[in-house]
């Protein structure tokens, strides 16, 4: 199979807005940008990206393909939706940058280790193999993602959250083996499946 | 008043020993109070939450929730969906209008959803439960059944973001929404007015992928509450409840604070205002206890008006 990133660099040659545009969910708003800065200063984790939205828009019509979906700045988003409410174009920004960091994830140049990208896909499996997220593994396969070491030594230090969760009964530690789960997991299953092939025949990102 | 009936929608947390199964305990009390009949949709599954985006498609993402709603539709026909969770709704209902507003979308999702025997008609509503409150009940019907005012209790609401944002409730502005407040004050508590972190993100899913991150939002959501004199903070959202509370020790450690500052859901103070039992309400199942609130919920009074 070609690499995908290869064949769209191909495809797309310097006209990256139009690959935005073609392959990232909401992407065809990014052009309707006028650059007034809402976003950026309305974000809750502002400080810590790297580019905010105001300067992925500008940097994707500018055509720095490589330095905005390799950026961690989109792995930032809470999905707070400030930035969606406030924007005098109400352009989906929340969604872009959703839409953004699947993209760079798909063509193998999200950061790797990136703990928010790690946790989406961990949520995604989580919750579509029994229909119910399980919350308890959830937890587990954050912290152990660094390893077993480090799996633990986040445990432990977490413990007194875990032990409160327990006594409150907001956390059943059977869920490791058997957890909530819909009864018609094969026809969800069968459903996603379908779906994939859908986006396949339409030529659409698949999961 | 007749009986209302809903196809209610509770969510992954919401779940027998779950992160938020509390809040689910005080919404099945408050709705008894109110002669509300809330039918979970048979086999309902998750909403995919607003971080399964990384390795997952849109159309796939809606099928999850265009499932819900065709069961809705097919087992509890004509009733309105409502959901607890902050997530759960602005999920479902982000599905449901980009379905509704796309033949092509709506088509493949049903593409999709024939292969577990079910059709999206696009007819089921999604609503939240304090839609249902504020927009079929009103403040003044929901005040008649108070039997113990909470009196003598300051609450800091703390509306989130997503109970909020981008779709609002009852038309209020994202800045600086109302409701929780008037919910408050119609139980006969007092509203933290002015509390100034009403709509801060408390991190979502970034609390566990971010930690830092996220606690420094926290500990300015709960440091706000103590200078507006707050006994309590009161959340529509599961997700707010857990990430404000549960991690207050932690920031403690990290910042050198003492937070602890009980984090409470609006259903909660109903079914304490409505003479329910601290079980009843759910108060059972804190890290922080509130307190005050437990003190009303155990106070014998005479409830016949």
């Amino acid at each position: 199979m070609s690499d995908p990133n290869v064949s769209a660099v191909e495809q797309y040659r310097n006209n990256f807005l139009r690959e935005v545009e073609e392959n990232v969910d909401e992407g065809q708003w990014v052009k309707m940008c006028m650059q007034c800065g809402v976003c950026a200063g309305s974000c809750p984790l502002g400080e810590h990206w790297e580019h905010s939205p105001q300067k992925l828009f500008m940097m994707i019509r500018a055509g720095k393909r490589e330095a905005v979906l390799s950026t961690n700045s989109m792995w930032m988003c809470t999905s707070c939706y400030n930035c969606v409410v406030r924007c005098p174009r109400q352009l989906p920004i929340t969604q872009i940058m959703h839409g953004l960091a699947a993209y760079a994830h798909r063509l193998g140049l999200a950061p790797k280790m990136q703990p928010t990208r790690d946790f989406s896909i961990q949520f995604w499996e989580n919750c579509t193999r029994t229909g119910r997220v399980n919350e308890l593994r959830l937890t587990i396969g954050l912290y152990f993602r660094d390893g077993l070491v480090a799996g633990f030594k986040k445990g432990w230090s977490m413990r007194n959250v875990a032990f409160g969760l327990l006594k409150a009964k907001r956390l059943n530690p059977f869920e490791l083996f058997k957890g909530h789960e819909c009864k018609d997991r094969k026809g969800i299953q069968a459903m996603l499946k379908k779906a994939n092939e859908i986006d396949a025949r339409k030529k659409r990102p698949t999961t | 008043m007749a009986k209302k009936e809903y196809a209610f929608y509770p969510g992954c947390s919401s779940q027998l020993k779950a992160s938020a199964s509390n809040y689910l305990v005080s919404v099945n009390a408050m709705c008894q109070t109110l002669d509300v009949k809330l039918t979970p949709i048979p086999d309902w599954n998750c909403c995919t939450a607003s971080i399964a985006y990384a390795p997952s498609s849109e159309l796939s993402r809606h099928v999850m929730n265009a499932r819900n709603f065709a069961l809705a539709e097919t087992h509890l026909p004509g009733q309105d969906i409502v959901a607890t969770c902050a997530a759960c709704w602005l999920n479902a209902r982000e599905s449901k209008e980009k379905l509704d507003g796309s033949a092509q979308l709506l088509a493949d999702a049903n593409e999709a959803l024939k292969e577990a025997g079910l059709k999206y008609q696009a007819k089921a509503e999604v609503r939240h439960m304090v839609e249902v409150l504020i927009e079929d009940f009103g403040y003044d019907e929901l005040g008649k059944h108070v039997v113990k005012p909470l009196d003598g209790i300051k609450f800091a609401g703390y509306v989130g973001c997503q109970t909020n944002r981008p779709f609002g409730i009852d038309g209020e502005s994202f800045e600086n929404p109302k409701y929780l407040d008037k919910l408050v004050e119609t139980v006969g508590g007092e509203a933290a007015a002015g509390y100034e972190q009403k709509v801060t993100c408390c991190g979502g899913a970034l609390a566990f992928s971010e930690p830092e991150k996220s606690q420094k939002q926290i500990k300015d959501i709960v440091e706000a509450a103590y200078d507006h004199g707050a006994d309590m903070i009161v959340t529509p959202c599961p997700l707010c409840q857990a990430n404000v509370e549960v991690y207050q020790a932690d920031i403690n450690k990290r910042y050198g604070t003492k937070l602890n500052m009980p984090v409470t859901y609006y259903s909660q103070l109903m079914t304490v205002a409505y003479g329910g039992t601290a079980k009843q309400a759910g108060l059972d199942g804190h890290i922080i206890q509130p307190k005050k609130l437990q003190d009303i919920a155990v106070r014998v009074v005479n409830t016949k008006k």
